[in-house]
């Protein structure tokens, strides 16, 4: 008869090796060359893929386990903050124009980064690196999932929410998010690694998400609250990739060391252009504010990206060159881009506004050096022409930046009454750019950023009006087409909150939630 | 470096000059009134009179702004790819040696925008 033999339990250890490292296998029939092609093209040389430390011991049943659990808990939440209503729960529905930013600009970036790990994890040759980018890849899109889900439950009732993945590859402002990602999918893996990986997951991800996840808690958003805590366990994970596969890189051969240091000088100045959005909604955006950009900034990048940068300087690693402009620019930066935002208002899926006298007072006590001198006064006068009934709105386009692709908003470094132009001719083409950083990053690859679909120069060329378009026809009205191909409400997505539907339906609904009449 | 590519890569210009349908990219900045947050492009036949732009295009563009009204434009500087420039407002935008994608900005002494704000 049979005997029952029982199992003997896999330690830890062995179960790790067996679940991951030992999936791989060489290649007999065709060479690893073929298999692996972009491995060597952008120069970065590794000797010994065994070297690569693995970041975290998980193994795929694990990591079904421990998501699996979280999504138990997760979609229970957002299922009794759906039934209770808890969006009239909100601070005040200036609160969701900062949620509509999230999903058209940070939503689909998540599920490009599933892509981009998707591709890395292909493209390396050492197996634990390819586990490692398999699992964050599909971290990655499961944060694109959640956030879709829990945002839905706003697209019930507020305007801008109804077509985020259709505005991304056009509205004018998502050129920004989705040329910056298009640029890092489209490089190398391991310059992808240093781009999404570290520079972003590493050095600026805190900036992105605790402005974001303390700002729906500070203003009782408790579904976004509740995507965030639970993508936060994964972005530790990320975090921690992200160093390591720079630390591998760089101990493997010191010919590594200036390709890398490139790849961070672009990545950080390319991160911190994407996050000047978050910097004006958190200045600006959320009615009860979590802390000042530029307090976020001095904690999340000059204190802890400063002990980073200290401790991979026994690498030769140095802080990034952008960091002192970025120093300079953190007293402006979030006004300069709310403004560009109220200018452009009648262009986007959410509300513009002026702030309050209250929150021009705090605005003031956060940025003595310059809120008063430079843009209260600015601010002051839209607002009174606001209540004349001539609310602002620029008329005209603007000039863009080729490689960031934001308006040419940014002032000179040091000298914030000055607009910085930067320009170069290559191979005949005149090109343009809001700094000197956006312009090296320029050429170093010209031949990439020449190809930059720049939503203004688009619409001036007639590739964004809705198919069958007649331009040409009596009383065409560009503008209009314009929103059409956007597919956006004109009336009810954009233009100036006071007064809009989003802010009489919340007053009347909270008003019904609050009282008998 | 021109690319970092697996293969020989050209990319392919998007913005040349034969995209706009007969006309060329112009950007203008007014400096000092950053009420205007970024310089303004605008599509324009290259045999537009300079003088149109100043008298019949920018009032639309600019005229919200109360410094507008008060230009002197006699004593208006301008530049042209940062250098000092003077246009000939009879003469077209090719006959001034304005190219596609030329940047060109006006200052106008004596006006700083809202309360000297350079807004």
């Amino acid at each position: 008869m049979d005997m029952q033999v029982p199992k003997k339990k896999l330690g830890l250890k062995e179960r790790y090796t067996l679940m991951t490292r030992d999936l791989a296998w060489d290649t007999t029939y065709q060479p690893k060359e073929k298999v692996y092609p972009y491995a060597d093209y952008e120069g970065i040389r590794i000797h010994d893929w065994d070297k690569w430390e693995d970041p975290f011991r998980l193994t795929m049943d694990a990591y079904w386990k421990y998501q699996a659990e979280k999504e138990r808990k997760l979609y229970a939440i957002i299922d009794a903050y759906s039934q209770s209503n808890g969006h009239l729960g909100v601070t005040d529905a200036r609160y969701l124009n900062a949620i509509k930013i999230f999903l058209t600009a940070v939503t689909p970036l998540e599920h490009m980064a599933h892509r981009g790990f998707a591709h890395a994890g292909r493209a390396f040759p050492g197996a634990g690196a390819r586990v490692a980018c398999q699992m964050q890849a599909i971290d990655e899109m499961r944060h694109a999932q959640t956030q879709i889900h829990s945002l839905s439950n706003y697209n019930k009732y507020y305007n801008g929410f109804h077509d985020f993945t259709h505005m991304y590859d056009r509205v004018w402002y998502l050129s920004v998010p989705k040329s910056f990602f298009d640029d890092a999918i489209t490089a190398g893996p391991f310059e992808f690694m240093v781009a999404v990986g570290f520079s972003f997951e590493y050095v600026l991800t805190n900036l992105l998400f605790v402005p974001f996840v303390s700002g729906a808690a500070y203003n009782g958003d408790m579904g976004t609250m509740t995507f965030g805590f639970s993508a936060q366990s994964d972005e530790a994970r990320h975090m921690t990739l992200g160093l390591e596969c720079i630390k591998f890189i760089l101990e493997q051969d010191p010919a590594n060391l200036p390709i890398v240091q490139r790849w961070i000088d672009k990545w950080c100045w390319r991160g911190v252009r994407l996050l000047s959005i978050v910097a004006m909604m958190m200045d600006y955006m959320l009615p009860k504010r979590v802390m000042s950009w530029k307090e976020a900034w001095e904690i999340y990048f000059e204190e802890n990206g400063g002990a980073l940068f200290k401790d991979l300087a026994r690498y030769g690693i140095k802080m990034p060159a952008c960091a002192e402009q970025i120093r300079l620019e953190k007293d402006h930066l979030s006004h300069q881009v709310w403004a560009t935002f109220y200018n452009y208002g009648g262009a986007t899926d959410f509300h513009t506004w002026m702030p309050t006298e209250d929150e021009m007072q705090w605005l003031s006590q956060k940025y003595p050096d310059t809120f008063d001198t430079y843009y209260r006064p600015r601010f002051e006068f839209w607002r009174e022409q606001q209540e004349k009934g001539n609310r602002f709105y620029n008329q005209t386009l603007p000039m863009l930046c080729q490689t960031c692709q934001i308006p040419m908003l940014f002032t000179e470094p040091g000298d914030p009454t000055k607009i910085c132009y930067r320009e170069r001719t290559y191979k005949g083409n005149k090109y343009h750019f809001c700094s000197d950083h956006c312009q090296h990053i320029f050429d170093n690859e010209p031949e990439k950023y020449v190809q930059a679909w720049l939503p203004v120069n688009q619409i001036y060329q007639g590739n964004c009006f809705p198919e069958g378009t007649d331009p040409s026809a009596p009383g065409f009205d560009p503008l209009a087409a314009v929103l059409e191909y956007y597919r956006l409400n004109i009336g009810r997505d954009n233009g100036e909150f006071e007064g809009s539907e989003d802010h009489r339906n919340f007053e009347a609904w909270r008003g019904m939630a609050k009282r008998n009449d | 470096m021109q690319v970092a590519a697996v293969k020989d890569y050209v990319g392919v210009p998007r913005d040349v000059v034969d995209n706009f349908h007969g006309n060329q990219l112009v950007f203008i900045g007014w400096d000092d009134h950053l009420m205007f947050c970024a310089p303004l492009a605008f599509p324009f036949p290259p045999t537009l009179r300079f003088g149109d732009i100043v008298e019949k295009v920018l009032p639309g563009a600019y005229g919200y702004h109360p410094d507008w009204a008060k230009i002197d434009w006699s004593k208006v500087e301008w530049m042209k790819s940062g250098e000092p420039w003077t246009p000939h407002f009879n003469r077209s935008l090719a006959e001034n040696g304005i190219g596609h994608k030329d940047a060109i900005r006006f200052r106008t002494p004596g006006l700083t925008g809202i309360q000297g704000s350079c807004s």
